[in-house]
């Protein structure tokens, strides 16, 4: 099972080094972390997707929430959310099967961004199944390369979150 | 505990136009520190000039391990943050073993590591190292501070997160320009810790559930680890077992926390645990962990672990909570103000089936051990627990000596038994006995040592004596890696793989230290000289020369469950 874990973090050197430390320690096994700057100058958010058990999410969220320098942490196990992920993908498109990848773009909308003779880079964004649907499709044409920012993620709408230290201690 | 993030704001005044090193010392001051054990070195000449005529005391120890053990063993014994200080490189390397034995036993203590001019950090300067990096798995937190202003509201932080919570190590390195650069303006000294909550009450509505369900009980067992030591928890845990006539086990951190002279008392339990512990535990219908955290020496064969009870577990660490074993009835929370809730909520119970059912186990199967010509290591424990009255400060090494002193000293107070439980370091004993000595003066504090292990600190000595701190070590001379050993004799079909040592004479060695050395060979010496030994004003290196194969029982082999244990020659 994967979950998306969320975190903001302090600004301080080392909060990146010391979640990586103790994922790697700890034997979790991770999909994806991204960090980004959030409104506030002083807090960064972290995107954790994380793949086990319940019991594994459980953990791997206690374990952030213990690190000083984490705020804050959220998991989105029983609330609503929305997911993002962005792909840039440069794909073999010599000039006679061209029309046919420009078409494929056009279906799962997304955007070409660059243009050469031999190929055509494509920006792709949203939940992970419509990016590797995608990748599925243009394989046979030839990937040259590939990069992919991993899942961020925020609740949807005005829920609030699961608290899960206040509902272990009511 | 407000769930505020910042302490009080702090209005720094007059510190503008002082060092940083000085700013540290003030820091020091102001947080009450009356002992620093540590190395110098060149990235802390700032800081030991501000200390030149400082009304702290200052250790000098031969090793920063010993540093860390000191600053760990003073902590342990008074509940205070131990401090010690090393050099940049290798002297905060040297600190990494005090570290981690520190944070495995969640013991406050606040580490200061010099660290090469802001400047050259990254460059691979002389005597460099990555300390942040190094200690942040073995420290609670650390942080590296580049600029003079920062020192304040960081030595701040430290001591406040070291003692809070869930205790443990944090370590400052400190840039060296950092502490000798002025301060051009009054430095900012409020804590910045927004993601620090340690919580300390637990939830009414789950300490009413763990009482239910421990009236609604048959089979009541309390497993007691380190954390009811920490949260100075021992007198509501005794009103807790007696009011509901609850037999108490306790882990090898928390032996102390519970009388072993009280008939409630089951001793320690899990691999060496005695035969009444381990029975209570798999026959329970509830058990109630406290402070404590389901290690794998403790639960053996975890699936088969208590596994007809309903589980409650408190602990202030949520991560400690389900982590090995599943807890029914998880409260969060600091330790003494969880059963000072319960107390009341307690009902009055008998219990007269399951107390004679662990009446009958302990006389059954008592901690026994065969008396012999040569002097057997159990014997020296129980001599010197009678010849001190159990009211000792026990320090120890680890092996077997820190097994037999586990079961045969006879605990009755906490903070009594200082040992390296998680991380298992040998060497600990030592200067983790100076440290004691230091925040204990005029208490009896006693290293139970193994040859293997005193060798490890024993320079250490010197600084006993330097500092004239009259602190005894009894070794239990075996002249073997003795735990290694059982296991190879036990499992290896007694094949000593590098587990037989050279074997000097530890009192010569003690006497060339300037410390009083004393050998004991035969039993019938053995009074008469624990006796010497307790007499001598100044530290004392008894060496007893015992029975060199002798084997701890019982025994869960790992992997085994806590009944199937190995009574050795007892049945
Ligand atoms: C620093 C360190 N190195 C190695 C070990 C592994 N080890 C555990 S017990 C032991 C033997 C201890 O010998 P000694 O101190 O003489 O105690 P004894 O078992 O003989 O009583 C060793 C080597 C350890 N626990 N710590
Ligand atoms: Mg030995």
């Amino acid at each position: 099972m994967k979950h998306v874990i969320t975190a903001l973090v302090q600004n301080t050197s080392g909060v990146l080094a010391h979640v990586a430390g103790m994922i790697a320690a700890r034997g979790f096994n991770i999909d994806s972390l991204v960090v980004g700057r959030t409104e506030d100058p002083e807090l960064s958010r972290m995107t954790v997707v994380v793949v086990g058990n319940e019991h594994v999410l459980e953990q791997i969220r206690k374990q952030l929430e213990k690190i000083i320098t984490i705020v804050r942490v959220r998991d989105f196990k029983e609330i609503d959310y929305v997911e993002r992920d962005l792909m840039l993908v440069r794909v073999s498109a010599p000039p006679e099967k061209r029309a046919e990848v420009v078409e494929l773009v056009n279906l799962f909308r997304g955007r070409i961004v660059d243009v050469a003779r031999q190929s055509l880079t494509v920006e792709l964004s949203g939940p992970e199944a419509k990016l590797e649907a995608f990748v599925d499709m243009v394989k046979p044409y030839g990937i040259r390369e590939l990069a992919r920012t991993g899942i961020i993620a925020v609740q949807r709408g005005e829920q609030r979150a699961k608290e899960r230290n206040e509902k272990e201690n009511s | 505990m407000s769930k505020s993030t910042k302490t009080t704001s702090k209005q720094a005044k007059g510190y503008a136009g002082m060092t940083g090193a000085d700013l540290f010392h003030k820091m020091l001051l102001a947080e009450g520190v009356e002992v620093l054990f540590g190395v110098p070195g060149g990235a802390l000449l700032p800081i030991f000039d501000s200390l030149y005529e400082t009304p702290i005391k200052f250790v000098l120890t031969r090793h920063e391990q010993g540093a860390a053990h000191m600053a760990d063993g003073y902590a342990r014994s008074t509940g205070k943050v131990g401090v010690c200080i090393a050099t940049s490189g290798p002297g905060a390397t040297n600190l990494v073993t005090g570290l981690a034995t520190a944070y495995m036993d969640s013991v406050p203590m606040v580490a200061i590591t010099g660290q090469v001019t802001s400047a050259l950090i990254g460059n691979d300067a002389f005597q460099e190292a990555d300390t942040t990096g190094i200690t942040r798995p073995v420290t609670k937190h650390n942080m590296l501070i580049k600029r003079a202003e920062d020192i304040g509201r960081a030595v701040r932080e430290a001591f406040y997160i070291a003692r809070t919570g869930r205790p443990g190590p944090v370590l400052i390195d400190i840039a060296k320009d950092a502490t000798s650069n002025i301060l051009s303006e009054e430095p900012d000294l409020e804590t910045n810790l927004p993601g620090y909550k340690p919580m300390l009450t637990g939830h009414i509505r789950q300490v009413k559930a763990a009482a239910e369900a421990i009236n609604a009980s048959k089979q009541p067992v309390l497993y007691v680890g380190g954390g009811v030591i920490i949260s100075e928890a021992s007198d509501i845990l005794n009103k807790v077992a007696h009011r509901g006539n609850i037999p108490v086990t306790t882990t090898l951190m928390a032996l102390g926390a519970f009388d072993e002279s009280d008939p409630l008392a089951l001793q320690m339990l899990g691999m060496h645990g005695t035969a009444a512990a381990n029975y209570a535990i798999q026959e329970c219908d509830c058990l109630i962990a406290v402070g404590a955290r389901f290690d794998d020496r403790v639960t053996g064969k975890v699936e088969t672990f208590a596994s007809h009870a309903k589980i409650i577990h408190i602990d202030i660490d949520p991560t400690s909570i389900s982590k090995n074993v599943k807890a029914d009835i998880p409260v969060v929370g600091d330790a003494k103000d969880i059963l000072e809730k319960m107390l009341p909520m307690i009902k009055s119970k008998g219990r007269k089936d399951w107390l004679g059912q662990i009446a009958k186990w302990k006389k059954a199967y008592p901690l026994h051990y065969d008396t012999g010509p040569k002097i057997k290591p159990q014997q020296v424990i129980e001599s010197v627990g009678r010849l001190t009255d159990h009211d000792a400060i026990i320090t120890t090494g680890v092996g077997q000596h820190q097994m037999w002193a586990a079961q045969f000293y006879g605990w009755r107070k906490p903070r009594q038994f200082l040992t390296s439980g998680g991380l298992g370091t040998m060497g600990f004993g030592l200067p983790a006995a100076i440290g004691a000595q230091f925040g204990n003066p005029g208490k009896t504090v006693i290293d139970i040592d193994g040859d293997g292990s005193f060798s490890m600190t024993m320079g250490e000595l010197v600084t006993a004596v330097h500092y004239n701190q009259p602190v005894k070590v009894v070794v239990l001379d075996n002249c073997y890696l003795g735990m290694v050993r059982q296991w190879q004799e036990m499992f290896y079909e007694r094949r000593y793989s590098a587990t037989e040592h050279p074997c000097p004479d530890l009192s010569l060695i003690a006497e060339a230290f300037g410390a009083k050395g004393i050998r004991a060979t035969d039993p019938g010496d053995l009074d008469d000289a624990i006796n010497e030994m307790l007499k001598h004003d100044g530290p004392v290196v008894l060496a007893a020369s015992v029975e060199p194969e002798e084997n701890v029982f019982p025994m869960v082999a790992a992997g085994k469950s806590l009944h199937e244990m190995d009574m050795g020659r007892l049945v």
